[in-house]
C-alpha cells in the first residue's frame, strides 16, 4: 500500500541528508542497511498513525532536535552507593574516562562500534534481529531508524552470574544534542545480570535495547530517566525469552516534555517469566510520557505482568497501551495487566489502551486500567491523625504506587527510587 | 475539656440539617456517652468535630479547652489532641502500619513545637502498647489496616490512640463488628487510658459496651439534638425499654 502523502513528506525531511554508516564488518553494514529499508518502507511515524493517535511523534522525527534545557539535579547521583560496573554516556557518546573498566565477572562487554568492525562478533546474531522481529504486527519505524543509525552503545554477552550490575549512565551536557544509543544484552543460559540505566541522556533521546535471554537465564532492568523537564525520549525494548527464563523490567520516569517508552517483549520458551512495570509522574500541561506494551506468548506456561501507574497533575498526560497477544499452542498463559493514573487534579488526562488477543483456549489472563482521584476518606483518616494535608497526599500517592515499586526486586534499589519520588511529591506540593 | 454550644450542622450537598442545636460539656476525666436511634446525628457530631469535609457549621460553637475546634484542620485539632477513632477505619494499602504510626505521632509533636521521637524510643513504645493490645509484629508491619478483621482494626484504633496519646478521645461506635473477647480487648485498651487529663465521648447503640467502659454520664441524642442526660442508669434504660419512651417522654 502506498504511504500517506504525509507520511512520505516526514520521512524524506528526516532521512534527506542522512547517510547509513557502512564503516563496520560486513554483516554490520549489511544489518542497517537492511534497518534503513525498512524504514522506508515502513515510513516514519506521524500523528495521523492509529499506533501514535495518542503520543504525537512529530517532535521525534523533524531533522534537528528541539532544544532542551539543561537540568541542574540538586540530588546526587542514584545508585551512588551502590556496587557496579559504571558505563558513561554524555549527550549519547560513550566517555571512556568516565566510565569504568568495561570488565567484570560473569560479563564480556564491548562498545557497539567495536563489535560492528569485528567479522565474527556474537552480535551479529542479535543486532536489529530482535527489532526486526518486533515489527510485526506492528510497525516500529523509529526503531529501525536506530538500527540504521546508531554508531554508539555497549553490548554485553552474560556468561555466568554477574557479580555487579551494570550501569549505562546517560548525562546530559548539550542543548540540542540529538542521540542514538543502540544497546544488546545476551544472557547465555543460566546466567544473571542487572542492567541499571539512569539520566536523560539528551536533548532528544532515541535508544533500543536488545535483549536475548537463554534457557533458565536471568534478566532484571531498573531504569531512571531523569529529571530534565524539556528532553524528549524515544526508547525501545525487543527481548526474547527463553524456557525457564526470567525478565523483568522496571522504568521511573520524572518529568519530560515526551517520552514514548516502548517494550515488546517475546516469550518463546516453556515456563518463562517476563514482567515490565513503569511509575511516571508529571506535573504540567507540558508532561506527556506515553508506556507502549506488546507482550506476545509463544510457549506453555508463561507468566507475564505490565504494571503501569503514572501520577498526573496541573494538566499532564499520561498514554498507556498495551497488549497481550496469547498465540495458538500458548496454553496454560497467565497474563496481567494492569495501567492506573492517579489525577491529582481535573486537568490532568490518562488514555489507556488495554488489549487482549488470545488464540489459546487455556488461559488466564486479566487486565485493567482505572483513572481517579485521592481516596478523600484516606486523607481525612490520615489527617485526623495530624498529618499534614500535603504528607497524606504524599502518602496516599506513594501507596498508589506501591504495587508497581514492589515489582523491583532488590529492596535497597527500589528504596531509593522510593525515596526519590518522595522527594518529588515534595517539591511538587 | 471540650465544650459544645448550639451545634447546628447541615449536610453541604443537600440542603438537610442534621444537628439541631447540640449541647454539650465534658469535663477533664470524665467518660461520657451518646446514644440515640440511627440517623439521629451521632456520628455527624463525630466527624464535625474532627473536620471531615461535606458538613456546614449554621450556628454555635465547639471548642478544646477553650481553643475553637471548628476553626482548624482536622490535623491541627488531632495536635490539639482530638482523637476519632473510627466506626470503619480506612485501609491504606502501600502504607505500612508502623510507618503510618511515626508519621503521625512526629506530625503531632511537630505541629506542637515538639522534638520527633527517635527511631528506637518510637520502637520500644509502640510494642509494649501493641502488646498489651495482643498485635503482633506481623499487624505493625502489615499495610494500614489492610486485611485486618473487624476486631483487628478496632484495636489497631486503639493502638493509635494509646500512641498518640490525646486528650479528647472519641469512640465512634467502636463496638460495631466486634465480638465479646474483641470487646473486653477494645475495652481494656480504653479503660487503660483512662486518666485524670484525659477525656472520652463513646458513642454507642447498645449498653454492652458501656458494661466494659463505664460512664460516668450517659445522653441521649435524637433528631440532632441531645434530649435527655444522666448517669449510667439511663443506658440501661434504653437496653430495656427502647429509646420510644424517652422519646415520648421529651417530646
Amino acid at each position: 500500500m502506498a504511504l500517506a502523502k504525509l507520511k512520505i513528506e516526514t520521512t524524506e525531511a528526516r532521512l534527506a541528508d542522512v547517510e547509513v554508516p557502512q564503516d563496520g564488518a560486513a554483516w554490520g553494514n549489511a544489518a542497517r542497511a537492511d534497518a534503513m529499508a525498512r524504514v522506508r518502507q515502513m515510513g516514519l511515524p506521524t500523528k495521523r498513525d492509529e499506533y501514535w493517535k495518542y503520543t504525537d511523534p512529530t517532535s521525534l522525527t523533524t531533522l534537528a532536535a528541539p532544544e532542551a534545557a539543561l537540568f541542574r539535579n540538586d540530588e546526587g547521583p542514584l545508585f551512588d552507593a551502590v556496587d557496579r560496573v559504571k558505563i558513561v554516556f554524555v549527550d549519547g557518546v560513550f566517555d571512556s574516562e568516565a566510565s569504568d573498566d568495561l570488565s567484570a565477572e560473569g560479563v564480556e562487554i564491548d562498545r557497539l562500534a567495536d563489535a560492528m568492525t569485528t567479522d565474527i562478533h556474537w552480535a551479529k546474531d542479535l543486532y536489529g534481529v530482535l527489532e526486526s522481529r518486533g515489527q510485526t504486527p506492528v510497525d516500529r519505524p523509529l526503531a529501525a531508524l536506530n538500527t540504521a543509525l546508531a554508531t554508539d552503545g555497549v553490548v554485553i554477552r552474560v556468561t555466568g552470574k554477574a557479580t555487579k550490575p551494570i550501569n549505562f549512565i546517560y548525562l546530559h551536557k548539550n542543548v540540542s544534542s540529538d542521540a542514538i544509543l543502540h544497546n544488546m544484552v545476551k544472557v547465555e543460559a543460566g546466567a544473571e545480570v542487572t542492567l541499571l540505566e539512569t539520566g536523560p541522556a539528551a536533548a532528544r533521546f532515541s535508544k533500543l535495547l536488545e535483549v536475548d535471554v537463554a534457557e533458565g537465564g536471568t534478566f532484571h532492568h531498573i531504569r531512571a530517566q531523569g529529571r530534565d523537564h524539556e528532553r524528549r525520549a524515544v526508547t525501545h525494548c525487543f527481548a526474547r525469552i527463553a524456557a525457564n527464563s526470567t525478565f523483568k523490567s522496571f522504568t521511573l520516569t520524572f518529568n519530560g516534555v515526551l517520552t514514548r517508552n516502548e517494550c515488546v517483549l517475546e516469550i518463546v520458551g516453556d515456563d518463562a517469566v517476563a514482567h515490565v512495570a513503569g511509575v511516571c509522574v508529571g506535573d504540567g500541561t507540558d508532561f506527556h510520557h506515553d508506556d507502549t506494551v506488546f507482550i506476545t506468548h509463544d510457549a506453555l506456561n508463561g507468566e507475564s505482568r505490565q504494571v503501569f501507574k503514572k501520577v498526573l497533575r496541573n494538566g499532564a498526560t499520561g498514554v498507556f497501551q498495551g497488549k497481550i497477544l496469547v498465540k495458538a499452542g500458548a496454553q496454560k498463559t497467565d497474563g496481567y495487566q494492569i495501567s492506573q493514573s492517579l489525577l491529582l487534579d481535573d486537568d490532568s488526562v490518562f488514555l489507556a489502551k488495554p488489549e487482549l488477543e488470545i488464540y489459546a483456549d487455556d488461559v488466564a489472563c486479566s487486565h485493567g486500567s482505572t483513572s481517579g482521584a485521592i481516596d478523600e476518606t484516606a486523607l481525612f483518616y490520615l489527617r485526623s491523625r495530624g498529618v499534614s494535608h500535603d504528607d497524606a497526599r504524599n502518602l496516599l500517592t506513594l501507596s498508589f504506587l506501591a504495587e508497581a515499586l514492589d515489582e523491583i526486586e532488590d529492596e535497597g534499589l527500589s528504596e531509593e527510587l522510593r525515596d526519590r519520588l518522595e522527594g518529588w511529591l515534595s517539591r511538587h506540593s | 475539656m471540650l465544650n459544645i454550644k448550639g451545634l447546628e450542622v447541615k449536610l453541604e450537598e443537600e440542603d438537610k440539617q442534621i444537628l439541631k442545636g447540640v449541647d454539650l460539656k465534658i469535663e477533664p476525666g470524665t467518660v461520657h456517652a451518646i446514644m440515640g436511634p440511627n440517623g439521629s446525628g451521632k456520628s455527624t457530631l463525630s466527624y464535625v468535630l474532627s473536620g471531615k469535609d461535606g458538613y456546614e457549621v449554621t450556628g454555635g460553637s465547639a471548642a478544646l479547652e477553650g481553643e475553637d475546634l471548628l476553626g482548624m484542620e482536622p490535623e491541627e485539632r488531632a495536635a490539639a489532641g482530638l482523637f476519632l477513632a473510627f466506626q470503619y477505619p480506612v485501609e491504606i494499602p502501600g502504607v505500612g502500619n508502623m510507618t503510618f504510626l511515626r508519621t503521625a505521632v512526629n506530625a503531632q509533636r511537630k505541629e506542637r513545637g515538639e522534638d520527633e521521637m527517635s527511631a528506637a524510643d518510637f520502637l520500644k513504645e509502640v510494642r509494649a502498647k501493641a502488646k498489651s493490645l495482643k498485635i503482633d509484629a506481623d499487624m505493625l508491619k502489615r499495610p494500614v489496616n489492610v486485611g485486618f478483621s473487624g476486631g483487628e482494626k478496632k484495636r489497631n484504633e486503639i493502638l493509635q490512640m494509646a500512641m498518640l496519646e490525646p486528650k479528647m478521645c472519641i469512640l465512634d461506635e467502636t463496638d460495631s463488628g466486634l465480638d465479646v473477647d474483641a470487646m473486653k480487648l477494645v475495652s481494656e485498651g480504653v479503660n487503660a487510658l483512662r486518666s485524670e487529663g484525659r477525656s472520652f465521648l463513646v458513642i454507642t447503640h447498645y449498653q454492652r459496651l458501656l458494661d466494659h467502659i463505664k460512664p460516668d454520664v450517659v445522653h441521649i441524642m435524637a433528631d440532632g439534638r441531645i434530649v435527655k442526660s444522666g448517669g449510667p442508669e439511663l443506658a440501661l434504660e434504653v437496653e430495656n425499654n427502647g429509646y420510644a419512651d424517652i422519646l415520648a417522654e421529651v417530646a
